[in-house]
């Protein structure tokens, strides 16, 4: 059994009397591809929110290699190597698609080495190099906000990609995306993950996606999880098709 | 092409008193408030709007009077200090200061500033109140000079600080922690997810930007000779905010160039009638309308379209 890079602990978080997590615990290991499947609601997004320190939990407790997080801020916990991609992308939308890219990698260099332009040539190179994996190489010189929404969501990956992260939580990274650059995206984005040894933990709708490249997959329903193991094991469950892929 | 527009536009600045002596006074003054506008004009970059930066350019005015009693009389070392005076002052107020956004900043700033003017104008025994306290002409590095020399010199040097500085901060600007702080205005929780500590980046703007102001207010204090409250009154905080608006926050040069077109439209606007105000608003209104990136985006469209 591999090392467990993230662990969450008996997490327990409601919205209102909802409860997003009911005491629900889960570990992602070391160089794994684990896919979290659940209806809308369910509680996807939140655990997201709380292994990258953006919510606190009402009790649990999340630990990245061992060491406890769950009290981190989102900044403590990227610069431990945990990067996020999320469903709605966050940008800098009046700045140009490099200089995104040219930050993030700026921010892992260390900000404060730099009063270097921040476009040093290694950097730039590197930057293009991340947008070319993620098909953005002519949209390099664009403002943000001009990018179309599938654009956008090809960005917000490559930029948490520039981070160098040990653990990438994505959030849907292919909503948005045209059925056409779906499945290239998710290749390139396997082969990113795998040439930089980068465990990843993604939320998705797309049923299709989660079979082809989901080495595990945790089933989220009402704040618990329902079902968990490979994808073919999953959905071969009745209860998971009729309730959460919605085939009977 | 820019390195040369920048470079005629210095030497242009630099004959001008030579053509037009009582010009010296002026564009004195207006490089002055160009320093100042730009510290404004570096926090716009993030989105906010300090309506109390004349407190910096007061308290380093202030430091350079307060400094020159105490016996200090060069011109260099006062300048340095007073400068580090208004980075100081920036510092205490910016730790508290920018955790704060959009009008709560604005005011914030506004209040700060004017506290620091009401002490100013009230403390009589130490400020010397509303008749202020006088700048003596200090000694240019260790020689004695008259006044017309002084003014002389302290105008070609703020000339060439223009240059310096202005390269400076756009550096600063061009570097990770100036494209950060543009970020700040876009996506804050980009900026933590990608471990960038916003708070630092504004801090350090916000010194940055205080200090220049300082710059500014010393080079103004030198150039008048009189400091006295109404330098950090909420009137000239705002005189800084429309210079720079009106220059374009799109590059350095923009606040230079607001700042040297509105002392210009002032001292001609009061030659024709009392009512220089009206002449002046209407150009503004005007000058606003038709260039909504500031005179800056007359020389470079491209760059202002991109923040």
């Amino acid at each position: 059994m591999t090392h467990s890079i993230l662990e969450a602990k008996n997490l327990h978080v409601a919205f209102n009397g909802v409860k997003a997590a009911d005491g629900v615990s889960i570990a992602i290991h070391q160089g794994e591809f684990l896919a979290i499947i659940g209806p809308n609601g369910s509680g996807k997004t939140t655990l997201l929110n709380i292994c990258t320190g953006y919510i606190r939990p009402r009790s649990g407790s999340v630990l990245l290699d061992g060491h406890d997080i769950t009290r981190l801020s989102p900044r403590a916990i990227a610069r431990r190597g945990v990067a996020r991609a999320f469903q709605i992308p966050q940008l800098f939308s009046a700045q140009r698609v490099i200089d995104n890219m040219m930050l993030a990698l700026a921010a892992t260099d260390g900000l404060w080495t730099a009063i270097r332009p921040l476009d040093t040539g290694a950097r730039r190179e590197e930057a293009e190099a991340l947008l070319d994996l993620v098909g953005l190489a002519d949209d390099a010189d664009r403002i943000c906000s001009t990018l179309p929404e599938g654009h956008r969501k090809l960005l917000d990956i490559a930029v948490a990609l520039a981070l160098k992260p040990r653990l990438l939580l994505l959030d849907e990274p292919t909503s948005g995306v045209s059925a056409l650059e779906r499945f290239p995206l998710m290749e390139a984005l396997m082969s990113a993950l795998r040439q930089r040894h980068i465990t990843a933990l993604f939320v998705e709708h797309d049923m299709d996606v989660v079979a082809r490249y989901a080495s595990r997959v945790l089933v989220w329903n009402a704040g618990n999880i329902m079902a968990e193991g490979r994808p073919d094991e999953v959905f071969g469950d009745a209860q998971v098709r009729e309730r959460v892929v919605g085939v009977a | 092409m820019r390195t040369i527009v920048a470079a005629s536009a210095v030497l242009i600045l630099a004959v001008l008193p030579v053509a037009a002596p009582w010009l010296q006074f002026v564009l004195t003054v207006a490089i002055a408030k160009g320093f100042a506008a730009l510290g404004v004009a570096v926090l716009l970059r993030a989105g906010l709007i300090s309506i109390g930066h004349a407190m910096f350019f007061a308290a380093s005015a202030y430091g350079v009077a307060f400094l020159a009693r105490a016996g200090i009389n060069d011109l260099g070392l006062l300048l340095i200090l007073s400068v580090l005076v208004a980075a100081l002052v920036g510092a205490i107020a910016g730790m508290f200061l920018v955790r704060y956004r959009a009008i709560f900043f604005a005011m914030l700033n506004l209040a700060v500033s004017m506290v620091f003017y009401a002490l100013c104008a009230k403390l009589y025994g130490v400020t010397g109140g509303t008749d202020g306290l006088p700048v003596p002409i200090p000694a240019v590095f260790g020689i004695a000079v008259g006044e017309p020399v002084f003014k002389s010199v302290l105008f070609y040097l703020s000339l060439a600080l223009m240059l310096l500085v202005g390269l400076a901060v756009q550096r600063y600007l061009n570097s990770p922690l100036g494209h950060a702080l543009s970020a700040v205005h876009s996506n804050e929780i980009r900026l933590e997810y990608l471990g960038i500590p916003v708070w630092t980046v504004l801090l350090i703007a916000y010194v940055i930007s205080a200090a220049l102001a300082g710059l500014g207010g010393a080079i103004a204090g030198f150039a008048i000779g009189r400091v006295v409250p109404d330098f950090a009154f909420w009137t000239a905080s705002g005189h800084l905010v429309l210079i720079a608006v009106l220059g374009g926050i799109g590059g350095v040069p923009g606040a230079f160039l607001g700042a040297l077109f509105l002392e210009l439209l002032h001292s001609a606007a009061v030659t024709v009638t009392d009512a220089w105000n009206l002449i002046v608003g209407m150009t503004l209104i005007i000058v606003i309308m038709f260039l909504p990136q500031g005179f800056y985006g007359l020389f470079s469209r491209k760059e202002a379209s991109s923040l």
